[in-house]
Order: C-alpha cells, then structure tokens, then sequence
C-alpha cells in the first residue's frame, strides 16, 4: 500500500470517528457542565478513563467486547456486521480516544458561558434544546471547535488500541502510525521517515488551527 | 394581581415573602444582600421556592403544596437581569425577535417606536451604549409578550441624564401596555419617582408593606 493511500485513508477515518464523536461528546459535555443527576461523577471519570488507561489496555477492553462472542460483538455479528479487524475497529478505537479529549475542551467551554443568557432565553420562551443550539452552543463554539480539532489529531495518533482491534492489515486497517510502526521494525527506515514527516505536518496544521481558533475566541470574548 | 407568597432558603440566607400586588410598577428597595434579584429569580423560575405559591392573575406559576413548579420557558415573565444580558453573538435585531411569541399581542414596529430602537436593529451588541442596552433589552423582553416584566436595576448602568431619558419608556410599558412590572432597585429617589407602590427588603423579610408611595394614582 504507498503512502499517499494510507495517508487519506487515516484521515477520512479520523475525520469519521471525529463526526462519531461530535454528538455523543456534545451530549455528555452539556450534561456534565450542565446537569446534576445520579452519575455524575462516574460518567466523568468513565469517559476521562481511556486519557489515562494504557491504550492497548482500553484496546483489550475493546477487543472483548467487540469480538464476535463479546457482548456488543455478538449483537453486531447477529446483524450480519463484522468490527474486530475491519476499518469500523480503527474508527472505533479512534473514537474512544479522542472522546475524553473532546469532551474536556468542549465542556471548558460550556462552563465559560455566562449562565445568565441561557436563563434570560429561557425567560424568553425557548425549551432547554433550543437554549442549547441557540445561545450554549454558539457562545462556546471556539471551544467547540478547538476540541474537535484535538480529537481529529488524537484520532490520527492513534497506535495501541488500533493495533488491539484492527491490527495492522496493510490496504485494510493500517493506519499511519501503525505503517511507520511497522516499517521502522521490517527495516523501511526511509519510509517510516516519510511517514512521520507527514504525521508531524498533520498535528502541526491541526494545532495551529486549534490555537487559532482559541485566540479569536479571546478576542471575542 | 400578582400572588407572592413564598419561603426560599439559600444555605443561610432565608427568602419569605407574604404579598399581593395590584398592576402597575412595583419597586424592590433595600440594601445588597437583601433578597432583592433572589425574589425576581424565584419569580422567573430560575430558583427554586421550598414552599409556597406564585402566581401572576389566574396563572399559577409555583405551587410548592400542589407541585406545580413551571420552567421558565413556560412562565411568560419578562427578565431584563441588571448587565441586560443581550446575546453577543447575535445583533440587535435577532436579540429582540428571540422570544417573539406565535399569536403575538405585540408586534414588532410598536415596541421599537415605543423604545426608539429602530435605528439600532441592524448594530452589533458590542456597540450599544448602556442606555440603548436597556432600551434593548426592555424591548427583547416585551417581544415575548409577557404577563410580568422583571427588571433588575434597570437604571444602575447608566448616567443621571439618561436615566431621566430611560424613565418615560419605562412609564409606556405600564401604561401603554399595562404590562406589570416588578423592578429592583436601591436609589430612593428613583423609587419614588417610577413607582406606584415599594416593597422595602431587609434580610430577605419585607420590612415595609407594599405602601402606595407617592400620587396616589389608582392602580387597580
């Protein structure tokens, strides 16, 4: 598989576990800014654990209950649809890790927005879902948008809990930083090179647009 | 008639409020710490009574024995908190026409003459001065056509001169549009000026009855 395949590939599933990510993180973000309910805190640290967890543990983790006999595996296998080693494990472990790291700046976010709009709004007439896309959501898109981008990075960065689940197929599920993995070790020193230039110039474009979105948002507020 | 009667506690700060009030302005006076933004959250919905009941005519809008606590989406109760807390994001215009009601009472072209806003609809929030704020603000609030206006120092932003600029609109919304208002406020002279009747505040107890204050208006 030549590098340019692989490179797109990373990115069209890093871009697809980060659109995945999108409404669960914003949901669980709102709520943990927002909500006081039973669970709080274990929802908090559930989806903080795969931040600090070795990924090829959270991986493992995964793998049991993604494989055709596991728990979510089996209901998938049911439906005729296979993960485990296939290009949806990469997204999936993509997914996972670039969760917490989403729902922590987005919900930065939320909790930097003056609850005094979100309450005249609700004086005004609009339900708790409309208080959300109307006022919360534009008022920390900065945030928003900062935590998708560290999300889609993270995602592309992402080796031990993709080596767990898909492996490193190559043409199938072998990711950017399972390539250079897998090149340094069979001796492609060059291409592993090539590869890490192009990772390093990824998270770099991914950066900088994060820190630029931060800095106008300063400007704004 | 506006139905207040109600016991709020905040760690040890106790609310408790026996009152019925005609149409017309009612002021809230009193010293900072006095209960006096507590009582229009209470009222608005966002805070939440240990007991007792609010209602505003025959709409019941708290009633801590019966269970009833409406959401502030429901309450129909203008808020206009002190900083005015227009929407940064979006201009005067949409600032104004977010609460807009389907059967609307109130249209549009009425409350902006009324609150000479008109000129600023299509200007950035960033770039209102105090007076026009509030004139705004004022303006967003009635646009959802509320049963109560509640209005948190609505004259502390702004100078002497424009607050003399700022009292005649406040003075059409009672009378054009008999809409009832509760505003908080702690300048005596002000109160005195605007409103037809005073709740004075002391430790969240009302330490003056609800007085008429100064002409003797009929406010029935």
């Amino acid at each position: 598989m030549n590098m340019v395949q692989i490179t797109l590939m990373t990115v069209a599933w890093a871009a697809l576990a980060t659109a995945l990510v999108l409404p669960i993180g914003l949901l669980v973000a709102w709520g943990l800014s927002r909500g006081r309910f039973r669970g709080r805190l274990l929802l908090d640290t559930l989806v903080s654990l795969p931040l600090v967890m070795p990924p090829v543990a959270t991986g493992l983790i995964l793998l049991i209950l993604l494989a055709p006999r596991g728990v979510i595996g089996g209901m998938l296998a049911t439906l005729g649809i296979d993960v485990v080693f296939t290009w949806k494990a990469v997204v999936i472990a993509m997914a996972v890790m670039g969760l917490p790291l989403f729902v922590r700046t987005s919900r930065a976010g939320f909790e930097q927005v003056d609850r005094r709009y979100e309450q005249v709004a609700a004086t005004l007439g609009a339900s708790p879902f409309r208080v959300f896309v109307t006022v919360t959501l534009p008022l920390a898109l900065p945030s928003v948008a900062a935590a998708a981008v560290l999300c889609f990075a993270r995602a592309i960065g992402e080796f031990g809990a993709t080596m767990m689940i898909a492996g490193s197929i190559p043409g199938s599920t072998r990711t950017l930083s399972v390539a250079i993995y897998s090149f340094a070790e069979t001796g492609r020193d060059a291409d592993a090179a090539r590869l890490v230039l192009v990772s390093a110039a990824i998270a770099f474009a991914a950066l900088s647009l994060s820190n630029f979105i931060s800095s106008r948002s300063g400007v704004r507020a | 008639m506006i139905s207040l009667d109600f016991t709020l506690q905040q760690g040890s700060f106790v609310l408790q409020l026996h009152e019925q009030l005609d149409r017309g302005i009612t002021a809230l006076f009193g010293p900072s710490g006095s209960g006096k933004t507590t009582t229009l959250d209470a009222i608005a919905g966002l805070r939440r009574p240990r007991a007792g009941r609010i209602a505003v005519g025959d709409r019941v809008l708290f009633d801590a024995s019966r269970s009833i606590s409406l959401p502030p989406h429901a309450r129909h109760v203008g808020y206009v908190p002190q900083d005015t807390a227009l929407f940064p994001h979006m201009d005067v215009r949409r600032n104004v026409l977010y609460g807009r009601r389907a059967g609307l009472k109130l249209e549009l072209d009425v409350v902006v003459k009324m609150l000479e806003v008109g000129h600023l609809l299509d200007r950035r929030v960033a770039d209102l001065s105090g007076g026009e704020r509030q004139r705004v603000a004022l303006a967003r609030a009635l646009m959802s056509a509320p049963d109560l206006l509640l209005l948190d120092e609505p004259l502390a932003a702004v100078d002497v001169e424009r607050r003399r600029r700022i009292l005649p609109y406040l003075v059409r919304v009672r009378d054009d549009l008999g809409v009832p208002v509760i505003y908080v406020s702690h300048d005596r002279a002000e109160v005195d000026q605007l409103s037809d009747r005073v709740l004075v505040l002391d430790q969240g107890r009302v330490v003056s009855p609800a007085a008429r204050t100064t002409d003797g208006r009929d406010t029935s």
